[in-house]
């Protein structure tokens, strides 16, 4: 009698199985080629923007974590309207959080103005490590502060991803449509999760919260291209929880900073070797 | 009729919030990403610090969520919450960067743990 073939799980297997299903969930759209005559007008590139909603795997990601976000400020008495204008306004998930939680347990307007401006000083290295790429000579400073306003980690870890795929002339379109869409799909999200609040146990609204910190590392992860990005990462990390001992209330930026540099001076010394 | 004007107020208050410890310091930023930004070349150097001081931060971000967690990630313990993380970073790495996989992988770890810690 001839053995049946022994099923283990191999890492080949695991990855092959992972693969298979995450294309159900990812359902690929491809984008044209950068020559395609589907890209000649402005509105064809916002429409393959909003399209590129469904190829990303960090949309399902926002829906829940948005989902929470409506939930959390259902229990904090804010209202719908409310979240969801802090939604399109903010756009920021950890800065949400952080505003409504913070309010929501007493603290002063100026408290929270001061916790959310730290941890938002992210954005404005992503602005400009994001923005050369879609700009071109005959662009406006004004023709980019839309797509500045949606720049937060899910479309800059997108951009990254997407843009060299889109001819340059159109990548401000095609931002402003990913933008619109993302941003849609969290005041859906908020909706839902406002009006579900009440419903929602405790344990469901701990494995939300843990999403954010969870894509974050992750996306941030698959985004890392050289040794200096890597080093960042690890580096800022480690250096955060040592920051905080010396309570400066800005320890974000601190260990932002020194583990950044640390990381380009590591990435420098590299190429001179 | 007073009612109707408290609601107002209230509304708002909270509006005023909004743009004051939401709107005001997240926009701040990026604007001055476009503002002081404007002449950096796509292939300099600069970039790459730039880039490398973005994921640091971001890098704290994390950290604090993580550290000092809000609401009700709050009733998890400290180690299901790292280990959590850990999981879902070694299924990222596993399954070579699949971002879905180290997720679901993280959440259902805490999931499992809170679940038998009770």
């Amino acid at each position: 009698m001839a053995d049946l073939p022994a099923v283990r799980l191999t890492r080949v297997a695991l990855t092959s199985v992972m693969r298979a299903t995450t294309h159900i969930f990812r359902l690929p759209v491809p984008l044209p080629a950068l020559d395609s005559p589907k890209w000649q007008s402005p509105v064809r590139a916002f429409a393959w923007g909003l399209r590129s909603v469904a190829s990303t795997v960090l949309t399902p990601v926002l829906f829940a974590t948005y989902l929470g976000i409506g939930a959390l400020a259902h229990d904090t008495h804010f209202s719908l309207g409310w979240v969801l204008a802090s939604t399109a306004l903010i756009w920021a998930g950890p800065a949400q959080i952080i505003l409504i939680s913070t309010v929501g347990s007493g603290a002063t307007v100026l408290q929270a103005a001061v916790a959310v401006t730290v941890s938002a000083i992210r954005l404005f290295p992503m602005v400009v490590s994001v923005l050369p790429m879609m700009r071109t000579p005959k662009t406006k400073r004004r023709h980019l502060v839309l797509a500045t306003h949606f720049i937060a980690v899910t479309l800059w870890v997108e951009c990254f991803r997407l843009l060299p795929q889109v001819p340059r002339e159109r990548r401000i379109a095609f931002t402003h449509g990913l933008g619109v869409g993302l941003v849609s799909v969290c005041l859906v999200a908020n909706t839902i999760g406002y009006s579900l609040a009440a419903n929602l146990p405790q344990l469901f609204a701990a494995a939300i919260l843990l999403l954010t910190p969870l894509a974050f590392l992750l996306s941030t992860a698959r985004n890392c291209r050289q040794l200096a990005d890597i080093l960042a990462l690890v580096l800022g990390l480690a250096l955060f929880p040592l920051v905080t001992m010396l309570h400066t209330g800005v320890d974000i930026l601190i260990s932002g900073v020194s583990a950044g540099t640390i990381a380009y001076g590591v990435h420098r010394w590299r190429e001179r070797e | 009729m007073s009612d109707l004007v408290g609601h107002l107020l209230g509304e708002w208050n909270a509006l005023m919030v909004l743009v004051i410890a939401g709107f005001l310091p997240n926009e701040v930023w990026r604007m001055l990403g476009l503002w002081l930004g404007g002449g950096v070349d796509e292939g300099s150097e600069l970039l790459v610090w730039v880039r490398a001081v973005a994921t640091a931060i971001l890098a704290g971000v994390i950290a604090q969520i993580l550290l000092s967690p809000p609401g009700a990630l709050a009733s998890v313990p400290g180690w299901l919450r790292y280990a959590a993380v850990a999981a879902g970073f070694a299924a990222f790495v596993i399954t070579r960067r699949s971002i879905f996989a180290g997720v679901v992988c993280g959440e259902l770890l805490l999931l499992a743990g809170k679940w038998w810690l009770g």
